[in-house]
């Protein structure tokens, strides 16, 4: 009875008694959905385009942010540094066309998942060749990113909303609105999406596979970038955070790997629903629940759900 | 039955009868994958502004033919020309930008696309405004757009379809997904049009509608047709010359009617009693 108190009732209890608090666990949680929604929307666009789970897009993200911070250590100015970013990132892009997506062309969804992996380490390595492993400082300044916060009185305290937050949320805002709009409605965007469909119906209208591969994974680099900037900033930039690629597994169980507005939308359940767990729910079991809490939620889904909130819905024809 | 006509004579008189120059020419083509031969030592031509039928049984090589034609497989022998040059080292959207467009046996649709879209999609190779403009949709992507759409309006009026403009293709019944098929390669406006059974798993109406809507397109626009079809009514009907496909090889060549009357041909449909 007393677990049940614990469960249903005194949480509820708390929240109301200090609603600061709630909108403060909530903002919290919307920022961190927001950047996993940044990631998923990475796997989203290699999943639509190619069906290939990109387990690379983590180290993407990191080796994106490393590639931006090592140039800017060796005395590039920030600004170039971050247009040289995006050029590694497009030469990226056409290596991994040319050298691992070409050659398996044809092959099952598998092997070219496998290839994620052995791109994963590579790039690993040669992040660390080049840059070396050790953690490093995001140039959050020279990039004129906003820091402190703006602390707001409303509720009988205080909310701190720190600004690099809200300029990651108006950032992956304006990425996802984009983005959106660029698949819905252009010739590329449905070259993109005729692929995904079916490869052989795209190269008969004349569709060239390779240049959209290039598109899209110059599209998830960018992507990769502007994650790898926020999470930077509000950390550091280090190789361990290629881990936060696994979060956004959930989240595209979520929000249906195939839908751009899905990754959004997921991530942000996700996000909040983790702060919320943790801190209202946490110290139930000893804490620690934020690390899992994402996948439970995902795996509750998944049952109801298969397809996602937003994913394409499976017609077979029997 | 007139069971004397031998095949070679067919072809001579039925390349007397049609008119047009030669679009697409193949010259002892042969493709074979590992110890199959889909295709033996196979000639013959595509004039301009004809609808040209390839048939034959199951497993004679016909759908190798589309997929040799537009360089979905490279044969390993022969010489393929098309619009007078010799092609090399063809590949699908290279064919597509030459003026080549096809439909699949098995419809191969962007099957989460609207009908509309799906149409759009075929005039990507007419589009050709930049990346960077498209991303912000404004001005001459903008206007490119829109020139497009009212081609693809075009296209779906006169397929009747303008019911389904705006459902996934995957939900249509099967018989207005080929139609949508053929409406997609209609949006490339093509010079060569290739149709891989158009007509298969339809009923009455539906093929009546199809070989108005091939006619039409062939009279209309003068697009050179080449089709594969199992109804030998229709094939009879809309074609103005047939190549018959038996075993890889090719056993007849010649006018409809004299097709319908040659005895190998019947034989290889009908099989020869030992």
């Amino acid at each position: 009875m007393d677990l049940l108190y614990q469960i249903f009732v005194n949480p509820f209890a708390q929240m109301a008694a200090a609603p600061d608090l709630l909108v403060q666990t909530l903002w919290e949680g919307l920022v961190s959905g927001v950047l996993y929604a940044l990631i998923a929307l990475g796997f989203v666009l290699i999943f639509k385009a190619s069906g290939v789970f990109n387990f690379a897009q983590g180290i993407m993200v990191v080796f994106a942010a490393l590639t931006l911070v090592g140039l800017h250590q060796k005395g590039v100015p920030a600004f170039v540094a971050l247009f040289l970013t995006i050029l590694v990132m497009l030469a990226l892009a056409y290596a991994v066309e040319r050298l691992v997506l070409k050659p398996l062309v044809n092959q099952p969804d598998i092997i070219l998942f496998m290839a994620t992996f052995g791109l994963t380490y590579f790039l690993i390595g040669l992040g660390q060749l080049m840059f070396g492993g050790e953690p490093k400082v995001m140039i959050a300044n020279e990039l004129y990113l906003p820091k402190g916060s703006f602390d707001i009185k409303m509720l009988g305290g205080f909310v701190a909303l720190q600004k690099i937050d809200i300029a990651a949320a108006v950032i992956a805002s304006i990425m996802v609105a984009t983005l959106a709009i660029f698949f819905q409605r252009t010739r590329i965007g449905r070259a993109l999406r005729a692929v995904a469909d079916s490869h052989k119906a795209a190269l008969s209208v004349g569709i060239s596979l390779e240049q959209i591969w290039v598109v899209v994974w110059f599209t998830a680099g960018i992507v990769a970038l502007a994650t790898g900037i926020m999470w930077g900033a509000r950390s550091q930039v280090e190789f361990s955070l290629q881990i936060i690629a696994l979060k956004a597994l959930p989240v595209l169980i979520l929000g249906g790997f195939t839908s751009i507005p899905g990754a959004i939308v997921g991530g942000i359940i996700i996000g909040v629903g983790e702060k919320l767990g943790e801190f209202y729910w946490g110290p139930l079991i000893g804490s620690g629940i934020e690390s899992w809490l994402a996948y439970v939620i995902a795996l509750v889904f998944l049952l109801f759900r298969p397809q996602g909130l937003f994913g394409d819905r499976i017609i077979e024809r029997i | 039955m007139k069971a004397d006509v031998e095949p070679r004579p067919v072809a001579d008189s039925a390349a007397a009868m049609a008119p047009g120059e030669v679009l697409l020419a193949l010259d002892n083509v042969s493709l074979s994958f590992g110890g199959v031969r889909a295709l033996r030592d196979v000639s013959f031509d595509i004039r301009k502004s004809e609808i040209r039928a390839i048939i034959g049984p199951n497993g004679a090589g016909k759908t190798s033919m589309l997929n040799v034609i537009n360089g979905f497989y490279h044969p390993q022998e022969g010489v393929i020309t098309f619009k007078g040059k010799r092609r090399s080292d063809m590949r699908p959207y290279l064919a597509a930008s030459q003026g080549i467009a096809r439909t699949f046996q098995n419809v191969a649709l962007f099957k989460g696309m609207s009908t509309l879209d799906n149409i759009m999609a075929g005039r990507s190779l007419k589009m050709r405004r930049g990346f960077v403009w498209q991303l912000f949709r404004h001005g001459p992507a903008m206007l490119e757009e829109v020139r497009h759409r009212r081609r693809a309006e075009d296209i779906i009026d006169f397929l009747q379809i303008a019911h389904i403009r705006k459902i996934p293709v995957g939900q249509l019944p099967y018989g207005l997904q080929k139609r949508v098929e053929l409406g997609r390669a209609l949006a490339m406006e093509p010079e060569l049009l290739l149709l891989d059974e158009p007509m298969a798993g339809m009923n009455l109406e539906e093929k009546e509608d199809m070989s108005r809507f091939i006619l039409e397109v062939n009279r209309e626009y003068g697009t050179t047709i080449a089709l594969i079809e199992h109804d030998m009514g229709v094939v009879m009907d809309i074609s103005d010359r047939v190549v018959v496909l038996d075993y890889g090889r090719k056993i007849a060549d010649g006018s409809p009617e004299a097709i319908k009357t040659d005895q190998t041909v019947i034989d290889a449909y009908l099989g020869v009693a030992h």
